[in-house]
């Protein structure tokens, strides 16, 4: 859900770097091969057993140093760091099957397919002395029959920003609905200025992706009881209300990077856009107070408004060879180290900390657009559920992609990405015991 | 003993020496993994390569009856009904001016190779963001504009289909040169007497010749171009895959089975059980078309 990997990291650089992606890969390997043995490799200077920790590459500069500092200060081990480019969820998904994987590493997950199948260690009594204190949006799809299998770095949310002068030009206010997103979206699209930019597919990814449509019809994708929670007409009638906005002309489309990268809103080609909160720092930079930022509105009579909220966690290989030292590290610096995790989530990228009590104090989510965004994340995040897998989640944008792109019968759509869904939570289901 | 193992002259020895590192290459990266792909297809491998959950066909029942990796075969047929004749078309009529040119004629065979150099990976990008962005200043938008229409979004219209204009015109560019040098070689197998003979008997230069001499004498290298255009067609992954995916994943169009299969195995998914069978299903399918193509062709037969 959360890829702050894509904050400063537009789609072109990602993939750039998939090309070069397996070489670095390799070298990483080969780096990490040698660290492990010997200790070294810019990792920490303790003594004890040789731990080698992942992280995907943020965009922000000085969070490699940040966590290589932090790994040098452990004294009970010798940490490794090894910070990696690339497909970094296919990287990881690829070393866990092998005993050349990290010891601890983070994951946007972990998944229910790796928590069943046992890739991942129960992290349960690291996090008890806090748990409370971490946000329960985000801690809570870490957390499977009551253990937990990761705990949680830092959040990231993705939100609606709007250009205030574009909306006043026009004479647009600020959309509360969905029906008044689409009216604004058509009104504020002019010659060379769109109205809204959902992603180069029309929003059928992101939106797909996070099931934000259903969350915002009062809906959900998986029920507490876990079953699924969108088989109903309100979400037809919603996301053929996306069609309607796709069909009117008034989306952005094609441009040069994606909507995870805030270039089309600053360069004035749309008044409003999706993007993550990582990128209100540069969008600041560039428009300075000409910008607010809203939910993704609700619609209909049980409609709410919803963004999406996710975390990377830390987490522990059940293949580490010293996994007891593993557990300890991770609970030494995402559970007893606050002046670590104040620092790694405030000082590099903008992110909103994990633990409560981090983000009460922060002073730069206290004004303007940015406390605007902590307190829509605050009570309106919803993060995907932990037996949502990845088989559901294409499912689910693929009807999507139909309904908006080809203006296909949203009703027929949503049941048959129902039914898709209905037999993977069945699986997953089935599994425990 | 000895002697009689080495074989005279040591030949056995040799022939250990000279076949053996390409043996132990062919199954440790070859054989090994066909056959555990194969195992693992009757697997229920979640996450894991070494399963311990038999399942019998299931995984092949799943994605048979999967409508997501059954109109990736249909998105692949369509590829290769545009992408095939496009080629072979292209790269013979190619073939046929660079032949006839008398000055430059390596410059224009260099010219039109070079492509085959470049990286799937970086004519994509180029193709994405230069030439088939769907803003007002791509290349493509800047013509279209000229002539009036408004800007066409190339790779995320789906009605009508624009991202097959993309999809094939990159592969045309790159692969169009290394065919063209398939047909210059063939072009000049051709002996000279044939088309002197030709002009003897009256045959007008043009079609006419094109039609009853050159073409027929070009059909061992039609059937090995057009085998090896649906082969590199069937393993299309490389340029979908840069065109089309976001960071958000695949969008339901345009997704050929390497892609669907990569999404389904290797991407978060890690189902490796249904992704082997759904690669089990696909060596089937292209074995079957190339034995069904080679006996179409008569390839093999003794040329009449």
């Amino acid at each position: 859900m959360s890829e702050p990997q894509h904050s400063t990291f537009p789609a072109l650089t990602r993939r750039r770097l998939l090309g070069l992606g397996g070489g670095l890969a390799l070298t990483g390997a080969l780096a990490a091969a040698c660290g492990s043995n010997t200790g070294r490799g810019g990792g920490s200077s303790g003594s004890g057993p040789a731990l080698s920790q992942w992280y995907h590459q943020y965009g922000e500069a000085g969070t490699e140093q940040a966590v290589r500092r932090y790994a040098a200060a452990y004294r009970q081990a010798r940490v490794t760091v090894q910070w990696r480019p690339g497909d970094y969820d296919q990287q990881t998904a690829a070393a866990l099957l092998t005993d050349a994987g990290p010891d601890v590493f983070e994951d946007d997950g972990p998944t229910i397919d790796q928590i069943q199948g046992g890739q991942v260690v129960d992290l349960t009594d690291q996090i008890k002395d806090a748990h409370a204190d971490f946000n329960p949006a985000v801690l809570q799809p870490k957390t499977y029959q009551g253990r937990v299998y990761g705990i949680p770095q830092v959040i990231d949310a993705q939100l609606l920003y709007y250009r205030k002068s574009l909306l006043a030009k026009a004479g647009v206010q600020p959309p509360r609905t969905l029906d008044e997103l689409v009216a604004a979206a058509h009104a504020l699209t002019g010659k060379d200025t769109k109205g809204l930019f959902l992603g180069n597919d029309g929003g059928a990814g992101v939106l797909g992706q996070g099931g934000i449509p259903l969350v915002a019809a009062g809906l959900s994708l998986v029920t507490d009881d876990g079953r699924v929670g969108f088989d109903d007409p309100a979400a037809a009638r919603t996301l053929g209300k996306l069609h309607t906005l796709y069909a009117s002309g008034s989306l952005l489309l094609g441009a040069p990077a994606d909507w995870s990268n805030p270039a089309a809103f600053t360069q004035g080609l749309t008044a409003m856009q999706w993007t993550g909160l990582w990128a209100l720092p540069q969008i600041r930079e560039a428009l300075g107070d000409d910008f607010g930022v809203l939910p993704f509105p609700g619609d209909g009579s049980a409609g709410r408004p919803a963004v999406p909220v996710g975390a990377y966690a830390s987490a522990v290989s059940a293949r580490s060879r010293h996994v007891d030292a593993a557990k300890a590290y991770v609970k030494w610096l995402w559970v007893d180290r606050t002046d670590y995790q104040e620092d790694f989530a405030l000082s590099y990228g903008f992110h909103i900390p994990a633990r409560l009590s981090l983000a009460r104090k922060a002073a730069k989510l206290r004004s303007g657009a940015a406390a605007d965004a902590v307190r829509f994340s605050t009570d309106h995040g919803h993060a995907l559920p932990l037996l949502w897998t990845p088989k559901s989640q294409v499912a689910l944008t693929d009807a999507v992609s139909r309904i908006v792109k080809d203006g296909a019968d949203p009703a027929a759509q949503v049941r048959s990405a129902a039914a898709t869904v209905t037999a993977e939570l069945q699986r997953v289901r089935r599994k425990t015991g | 003993m000895l002697s009689r193992l080495l074989g005279p002259q040591r030949r056995y020895l040799w022939f250990w020496v000279f076949t053996g590192p390409f043996v132990i290459g062919l199954t440790v990266f070859g054989y090994v993994p066909l056959l555990w792909s194969i195992t693992l297809s009757f697997f229920d491998a979640h996450n894991t390569v070494t399963p311990s959950h038999f399942v019998g066909f299931a995984n092949y029942t799943a994605i048979l009856s999967d409508s997501a990796f059954t109109s990736s075969l249909a998105t692949f047929a369509v590829f290769s009904l545009f992408i095939v004749p496009a080629t072979y078309a292209l790269s013979l009529a190619l073939a046929l001016m660079v032949n006839r040119l008398r000055l430059a004629r390596a410059f224009f065979r260099s010219v039109f190779f070079l492509p085959t150099a470049c990286s799937y990976v970086v004519a994509s990008m180029i193709w994405k963001l230069s030439i088939f962005n769907g803003v007002r200043f791509g290349l493509a938008n800047t013509v279209l504009g000229w002539l009036g229409p408004d800007p066409v979004a190339w790779l995320s219209t789906t009605r009508p289909p624009w991202y097959w204009v993309v999809i094939v015109t990159v592969r045309l560019w790159l692969q169009a040169g290394f065919y063209l040098v398939l047909f210059l070689a063939g072009l000049q197998r051709i002996p000279g007497t044939l088309y002197e003979a030709a002009a003897v008997d009256g045959a007008r230069p043009g079609w006419q010749v094109f039609r009853y001499i050159t073409f027929p004498q070009l059909r061992a290298t039609s059937v090995a171009v057009v085998l090896l255009l649906v082969i590199n067609a069937f393993q299309a992954f490389d340029e979908f895959y840069n065109l089309l995916s976001t960071a958000r994943g695949y969008p339901p169009y345009a997704r050929p089975p390497l892609v669907y299969l990569y999404y389904v195995a290797l991407g978060q998914g890690q189902d490796l059980g249904m992704g082997s069978a759904g690669a089990v299903v696909l060596a089937l399918v292209i074995a079957v078309a190339t034995v069904v193509q080679a006996r179409w062709f008569g390839l093999g037969r003794k040329e009449a």
